[in-house]
């Protein structure tokens, strides 16, 4: 469903010129959750924003569902996937209310319906009417990722890319949020794509995990390894310490 | 112990008037301190931060700040005025914040305000306050003192942002320190060097501390004591190592609904907060 061949982004031009990701390649089956774990830095959230056209790759292919797709994309290419942001305070618009924040990609993808698409969002993240005319200010921070994750799932789309989705939220809140994102994977077989530095969580969601750091990927491991501390390098043994001793949060 | 506690409180409230009545922020928070580690926990809204800004005198009005005793050690803290409060804070407890980017002037040399601390303090020359500062940014481990001493906020990553942060705090000798989430912004790997210096400096100069924070497996790591805080209250008190035995229902539903690597569990137990644990907890 995604794949990513020899990914290579860059800021800066001559001599500060930085590669943010250094031939980063993985690839991501229909219905899978994959996830990208690594410190400030480490260059994950650049690679999710090249694989959501937010920034232009310098060099290396991503392919969406067997296409090749550039920094360029259609509004079918769009539609294929949707993005969570890390905090929900700051990725609502302050002065829109759930319902405008909910209408505006339909709108956009002129889809029909958009009244029953809204309240079918809604329900799906465990929202109700209640909540379709309050501002972002009148939610929790649970609450307000959920309409950030209706937003996104408003469209249909077959890939979520999740950046830091719970780590704005209280631990009982982040524990709603992941059921959450795990029964919508479950119900309509997404795609997932999660950012984090908590090893934890992303051991939670995802089957396979990637470690990031300076830029590039230094080991693949599944949820399994990693639990059971069968991890190869060195840095992926050091975050796994550092993890272990001050987990949580 | 012999002497005082260093830190008593019987009976704190915090309270913010509004509309429909005062919110209490705080309500009867009863514990002491000696020269140890105390952890409090508890998720955003439950008072662990109003309760160490109390501590401090940092409340502000409207907020309303209540007790029946708060000492720290000889000097009673309740009814200090502004200018006595000015000869305890800072010298006598201290405080450190989550994010070092917000906490130093972004305009100002690291050393320069640490420097400006010891002189407030102690009305040393400039050359004894750059040498205090020197020795403090030794002592937190930063390799080299004299090139940290010139650098903007700006110039340095957030590890070592929060040790200058450390060494600003401690340099006039505090008895006490308040760490609000002091490595909540940091990487995971760069907490653990940042907790590791702190735990060595409160030990060494034989300070007490408490440590504020949501992450109950960081605090349970790091403390030798644990209140845990709902909606106000302390919940729950227990020794940092028993906190997985902890027996009221708030403390568990939190332990249980972190995710944890080596249990996966297809459902992670949602919190149910029981209208009952808001009651006033009679002690």
């Amino acid at each position: 469903m995604i794949a990513l061949d020899c990914l290579t982004v860059s800021y800066g031009a001559g001599a500060a010129r930085v590669n943010a990701a250094h031939d980063v390649s993985f690839a991501v089956a229909p219905g899978e959750a994959f996830g990208l774990v690594g410190e400030s830095g480490s260059g994950k959230s650049t690679v999710l924003r090249a694989i959501a056209g937010l920034v232009a790759p310098a060099a290396g292919q991503i392919a969406l569902a067997g296409q090749p797709v550039g920094p360029r994309r259609s509004r079918a290419e769009r539609r294929l996937l949707q993005m969570v942001f890390q905090d929900p305070y700051g990725s609502l618009h302050p002065q829109q209310t759930v319902d405008r924040i909910l209408s505006e990609p339909v709108a956009i993808h002129r889809l029909d319906r958009p009244g029953r698409r809204v309240a079918t969002a809604l329900r799906e993240v465990g929202l109700g009417d209640e909540h379709r005319f309050r501002f972002p200010h009148q939610l929790s921070g649970g609450q307000r990722q959920r309409v950030a994750i209706a937003r996104a799932l408003i469209l249909q789309p077959r890939i979520l890319l999740l950046d830091e989705p719970t780590s704005a939220l209280d631990v009982s809140v982040q524990a709603e949020i992941l059921n959450l994102l795990s029964r919508l994977r479950r119900e309509h077989g997404l795609t997932m794509l999660m950012v984090s530095h908590d090893l934890a969580v992303i051991a939670h969601l995802c089957e396979r995990i990637a470690v990031m750091t300076r830029g590039e990927v230094v080991e693949t491991t599944t949820a399994d390894a990693l639990a059971e501390g069968r991890v190869r390098h060195p840095y992926t043994q050091e975050l796994l310490r550092s993890n272990r001793r001050v987990a949580g949060g | 112990m012999s002497g005082p506690p260093l830190l008593q409180v019987r009976g704190l409230r915090v309270a913010y008037p509004g509309e429909h009545g005062d919110f209490q922020a705080v309500r009867n928070v009863s514990f002491s301190l000696g020269r140890e580690r105390l952890g409090i926990v508890g998720e955003s809204g439950s008072g662990k931060s109003t309760l160490g800004r109390a501590v401090m005198g940092l409340v502000a009005p409207p907020g309303q700040v209540a007790a029946t005793t708060l000492r720290l050690g000889e000097t009673d803290l309740l009814g200090l005025t502004q200018r006595a409060w000015q000869r305890v804070r800072g010298r006598r407890i201290a405080m450190v914040l989550q994010d070092p980017k917000y906490s130093l002037n972004p305009t100002m040399a690291v050393g320069r305000q640490i420097a400006e601390t010891h002189r407030a303090h102690f009305r040393s020359s400039r050359a004894a306050a750059r040498q205090a500062t020197l020795a403090m940014l030794a002592s937190v481990r930063i390799d080299d003192p004299e090139r940290m001493f010139g650098l903007y906020p700006h110039e340095v990553s957030g590890g070592m942002g929060q040790r200058a942060m450390i060494a600003m705090m401690l340099i006039a000798g505090p008895e006490l320190l308040i760490a609000d989430e002091p490595t909540s912004a940091l990487d995971v790997t760069v907490q653990l060097q940042v907790l590791a210096i702190l735990d060595d400096l409160v030990r060494k100069r034989g300070m007490g501390l408490i440590l504020i924070s949501h992450n109950l497996q960081l605090v349970g790591a790091f403390c030798d004591r644990v209140l845990v805080m709902y909606a106000g209250q302390v919940v729950e008190e227990c020794a940092a190592a028993d906190l997985a035995h902890a027996r009221h229902p708030y403390t568990r539903g939190l332990l249980a609904a972190l995710p944890e690597l080596g249990h996966r569990r297809a459902e992670l137990p949602q919190l149910r907060r029981d209208p009952a644990w808001l009651a006033d907890i009679v002690a």
